[in-house]
This record gives structure tokens, C-alpha cells and sequence, in this order.
């Protein structure tokens, strides 16, 4: 067969004004609806999701540096921490040694205090003892001499004149 | 492995359907000898009703508009396949014609089916063969008119005394896909609902990376970041019509098979409305580099111009060529291997020549149908892509990088 007759069969190269007009109206519709109710609405959601993965992306990252910060700030509390209880220790052993050296210091000046009124005490009594000794020691002297006195004089008052003075030269020593 | 298997199983099946489906052609009994060129020309041309299975038709509904005598709308089972003229129109292989005698009877009129002749026209220098269809009534041959087609007569087609403005077949597989495409996208749209701030399931699942590798390989990159968003739905729809077309035309039975992609008409109409997008569009930047090229000598300019404002048409012109042309050769290669069968088995006169044509043309078909699968993907992208580009060289601000021409 010819070539003119394959052109005149080929009915696909021919527009046909209804086929146009309805392929302009089914096309025209679908961009219409499809866009409105799906490639608009898709590609929104789409966006979202991509703007929500990337922004939880930069606060994991965000999470994540204050996390390693606070690590840090935690690990030079922790430090600082570690030195104020060394610092409170040693102030504490030092308060510690003070007390027990001042209290040991007080307790020597009570002893020694108290011995000392011991001996100023025993002082006293002796020194009592003595004299009361002495008086005794005196009166019975006295009883004595006056009764020897008694035995071997007559005339009271040189008597009594030597015994004071024996008793005076009994004082002095 | 499945791959395979499943690879295999998908040949067999379009096999077994694609060769019933074309010997139940009545094209053949007009003459004995098989016409090969006129069973391809007759499956890739739309039709006022859809072939189903051995001469079982879905009749689709006709609007039928005459500029003398105003609408008539019928279905086109009323025609009882060119034994019966209503209104003066008659169903000739599937394509409403109409009687062009004046006197001839309005409605029903029994008639004695359609001939077939070729014309030899003589002229001076050489011969030449003309397609001519009558109605056979009471006798006489009534010559037919084929629907207005708009290529002014260059291409064998011209305004007759009627406009089809049917449901054809391919109408009807293009509404098909719009269907489809409204309810897959309502069910992703929905997806997108009910899992929001969660990972995508079901269908959404599937068309997500589609839908992605269209924003960031298309929209994104060839419009730029700033306009992207406001063509996506038209670069979106062009991309997933042209391909949900494409693959209905792959499916060999009845809710496939239509030729819609692979018509002129359909590719102009789409490339039509992306001259309009795209120069509607157009901003000052992009009229000045058409009209006015800057940062070149003036004699260039002059050479320049008439070839940039013939570029405004071949752009689209080339749009509507490129997807015609692959879609109808994807068809045409299909159908003439199919058509082997015929040719070898001397029509059905012989088995042997017949079981060879089965052999090798299944096998060539099985393996065009996957380069066809690989095609329909193919031009749905290079149609977007280049859409998106034309777009985006309208609406580029163009500081620094030169546009693509």
C-alpha cells in the first residue's frame, strides 16, 4: 500500500476537537482537585515532617551539648565540693586540736590551782597544829613551871616576871 | 528468583490476552488477505466504543454535533456496528461517520453495513490512494464523512460536516485514570492525615518516594527553590496523568489498551497548557532574553530574537511530538509483532506458520512490553522534567547562570 493511504489511516495524528476539549477538561480538573486535596496538602505534610525531624535533630543536639555541660558544671560542683570538705576537715581537726590543747592547759591550771590550795590548806593546819601545840606546849609548860613554881617560890610576882620571860624568849624561837 | 518467576508470569499473561484480543478483530473480513498495516492503524485509533472480547462491545455514549442539524446523543450500541444509521450517523470500525447525502432519512435507519475502497487519484506526475467508506442503502453506496479533525487537512483529516464530541475509548481511559488518581490520591492524601508526626504506611508508602524523586529531581532543581511550590501541582499532574495513560495503554484488555497517551490530540492539548503555564508566567527577565537578549553584539540580536520566539512554539511543539510519537511507536512495535502471528499463519490457514508467528512474536512482545513499562515511566518524566525546566527558565530571576535554551 501507498504512504498516502498510512496517512490517511493514521487517525491518531488528526486532533479531533472532542478529544482536545475533553482532555482539556478531564486535565484541567485533576491539576484542580489533585492539587487541592492532595499534591498541596502532601507536599505541606511532607514539609512539616521534614522542618519537625530537622528541628528534633537541633534539640537532641541542643539536649545534648546542655547534657555535656551540665556534666561539666556537675563535675566542678563536685570538685569545688571535694575541696570545701577537705578545707572543713582540716579546720575541724584544727578546732579539734585547739579545744583539747586549751582544755588540756585549763585542766593543768585546775590541778595546779588545787594543789596549791591543798598545800596553802595543809600550810594552815600545820601552821594551827603548831600553835595550838605551841599553847599547849606553852600551858602545859605553864602549868608546869607554876606548879614547880608553886613548889619552889614563894613571891608570885618575880615568878610571873621570870616566866614571861621565858615564855618571850619561848616566842622568838 | 520471585523477581524472575514473577517477571515470566507477567510475559505470559499479557501473551495469552494480547492474542485473542486481536484475533476477535473484525478488520480482516472484508478481504481475505490479513491487513497488517490497517489492524494497527484501527487498534491505535480511538474508537466511539471499547472493544472488550471477540466482538463484545462496550457501547459508550456519543455526542454527535452537526453545524446544520445541532446535537445528537445517543449510545453508540444504538448503531449495531454499522448495520443501522441513526440521524444519518453510522458506526464505521468503531468511529461514528456520517452519511454525506443531504436527502438521506433521519432517525433509525436500517442499513446494509459499510465498503471499503481505496480511490486512486491521478495526477499529473504520480498516482495516488485515497481511503474511501461507503454506506451500503437499498443499493446504493452513500460516501461517509469522518468526524472534523483540526489539522486543516495537511495530515488527510480537515472539518467535515460534523464534531465528535463522544465518550471515545479514549476518553473513557483517561477518565479511567483520573479516577484511579483521585482515589490513590485521596488514600495518600488521608495517609498523610492519619499518620502525622508517624512514618508513612500502605499506599502513602508507595507513592512517597514517586512523589519525592518528582520534588527533588524535577520541581526543585529545574523551577528553584523560591517558585517550586506554586507549579508543583501542574508539573504533579502532568507527571502521574501521563503515566497512569501510559500504563492503562500497556494493559492489553478491556479497561486498558486505549492509545490515549499516543494521540495527538491529548499530547497537544497538554502541551498547549504548558505554553499557556509557561508564559503566563514569564516575568520581564525571561521576555527581555526572548525579545532582547542582553550582553551580545547587536547583529546577533537580530539573528537572535526570530530564534527565540520560534523556540516559545518548539518547545511545546516538541513536548507534544516526543510523547506521541514514543507512545504510538511503543503501540505500533506491539501490535505488528502481535501481528506476526497473522502474517505467518497465512490468516489462520496455517498452524505451523501461525506457532512460529506465537513464538517469536510473544517472545519480542514479552520483552517490548517491559521496555514499554520502562518508556510509560520514561516520558511521564521527560514531559514534567521539561515543563519544569521551560517553567523554570520563566520564572528565573537570572543573576549570574545563564538559561538553558
Amino acid at each position: 500500500m501507498s504512504q498516502i493511504l498510512f496517512l490517511a489511516d493514521f487517525s491518531v495524528i488528526k486532533p479531533d476537537p472532542g478529544l482536545i476539549f475533553w482532555t482539556a477538561l478531564v486535565f484541567i480538573t485533576l491539576w484542580f482537585f489533585l492539587g487541592r486535596m492532595a499534591f498541596r496538602p502532601i507536599q505541606n505534610a511532607l514539609k512539616k515532617r521534614e522542618t519537625d525531624i530537622q528541628s528534633s535533630l537541633d534539640e537532641a543536639k541542643r539536649v545534648r551539648d546542655e547534657m555535656s555541660k551540665l556534666k561539666a558544671d556537675n563535675e566542678a560542683l563536685l570538685k569545688l565540693a571535694q575541696e570545701e570538705r577537705v578545707k572543713i576537715l582540716r579546720e575541724a581537726s584544727e578546732t579539734k586540736e585547739a579545744i583539747i590543747s586549751e582544755a588540756r592547759a585549763k585542766a593543768k591550771e585546775e590541778s595546779r590551782r588545787i594543789v596549791e590550795e591543798a598545800k596553802e590548806l595543809i600550810e594552815h593546819q600545820k601552821m594551827a597544829a603548831i600553835i595550838d601545840v605551841k599553847n599547849q606546849v606553852g600551858n602545859m609548860a605553864i602549868d608546869l613551871t607554876e606548879r614547880l613554881l608553886r613548889a619552889n617560890l614563894k613571891g608570885n610576882a618575880e615568878q610571873e616576871q621570870l616566866v614571861g620571860r621565858l615564855m618571850d624568849e619561848m616566842k622568838l624561837n | 528468583m520471585i523477581y524472575k518467576r514473577l517477571i515470566y508470569l507477567f510475559a505470559a499473561a499479557l501473551l495469552c490476552c494480547s492474542v485473542p484480543a486481536l484475533a476477535g478483530d473484525e478488520h480482516g473480513a472484508e478481504s481475505k488477505e490479513y491487513d497488517a498495516v490497517g489492524t494497527v492503524m484501527n487498534h491505535i485509533a480511538d474508537a466511539n466504543e471499547f472493544h472488550i472480547w471477540k466482538g463484545i462491545h462496550l457501547p459508550l455514549p456519543c455526542f454527535l454535533y452537526s453545524p446544520g442539524h445541532g446535537w445528537t446523543i445517543l449510545s453508540s450500541g444504538k448503531f449495531d456496528h454499522g448495520h443501522k444509521a441513526v440521524d444519518r450517523y453510522v458506526l464505521n470500525h468503531g468511529r461514528v461517520n456520517r452519511i454525506a447525502v443531504e436527502g438521506f432519512p433521519m432517525g433509525e435507519v436500517p442499513i446494509d453495513g459499510i465498503v471499503h475502497r481505496v480511490d486512486t487519484i491521478k495526477t499529473a506526475e504520480k498516482e495516488e490512494y485515497k481511503d474511501v467508506y461507503f454506506a451500503l442503502y437499498n443499493g446504493e453506496e452513500l460516501p461517509l464523512h469522518a468526524p472534523s479533525t483540526l489539522d486543516g487537512g495537511i495530515l488527510g483529516g480537515g472539518i467535515t460536516s460534523f464534531y465528535d464530541f463522544s465518550i471515545t475509548k479514549n476518553v473513557a481511559t483517561m477518565l479511567l485514570a483520573a479516577i484511579l488518581l483521585i482515589w490513590v490520591f485521596s488514600a495518600v492524601a488521608r495517609g498523610y492525615k492519619r499518620n502525622e508526626g508517624k512514618a508513612p504506611s500502605g499506599i502513602q508508602g508507595f507513592f512517597e518516594p514517586i512523589f519525592l524523586f518528582i520534588r527533588d529531581e524535577v520541581t526543585r532543581p529545574m523551577i528553584g527553590e523560591k517558585h517550586y511550590e506554586r507549579f508543583q501541582p501542574f508539573i504533579m499532574t502532568l507527571f502521574f496523568f501521563i503515566l497512569f495513560c501510559n500504563l492503562l495503554g500497556l494493559v492489553p484488555f478491556f479497561p486498558g489498551s486505549a492509545n490515549v497517551t499516543g494521540n495527538l490530540a491529548v499530547t497537544l492539548t497538554l502541551a498547549v497548557l504548558t505554553f499557556l503555564v509557561t508564559n503566563l508566567n514569564g516575568n520581564g527577565h525571561y521576555w527581555q532574553h526572548i525579545f532582547w537578549m542582553p550582553g551580545i553584539p547587536a547583529w546577533v540580536k537580530i539573528i537572535l530574537t526570530p530564534v527565540e520566539i520560534l523556540g516559545l512554539f518548539i518547545k511545546p511543539f516538541s513536548l507534544m511530538i516526543r510523547l506521541f510519537a514514543n507512545i504510538s511507536a511503543g503501540h505500533i512495535i506491539i501490535l505488528s509483532l502481535i501481528g506476526l502471528t497473522f502474517v505467518f499463519g497465512n490468516n489462520g490457514e496455517s498452524v505451523g506458520g501461525a506457532t512460529v508467528g506465537v513464538v517469536i512474536g510473544g517472545l519480542f512482545t514479552a520483552f517490548m512490553n517491559l521496555i514499554e513499562l520502562l518508556v510509560a515511566f520514561l516520558q511521564a518524566f521527560i514531559f514534567s522534567i521539561l515543563t519544569a525546566s521551560y517553567i523554570g527558565a520563566a520564572v528565573d530571576e537570572g543573576h549570574h547562570h545563564e538559561e538553558a535554551h
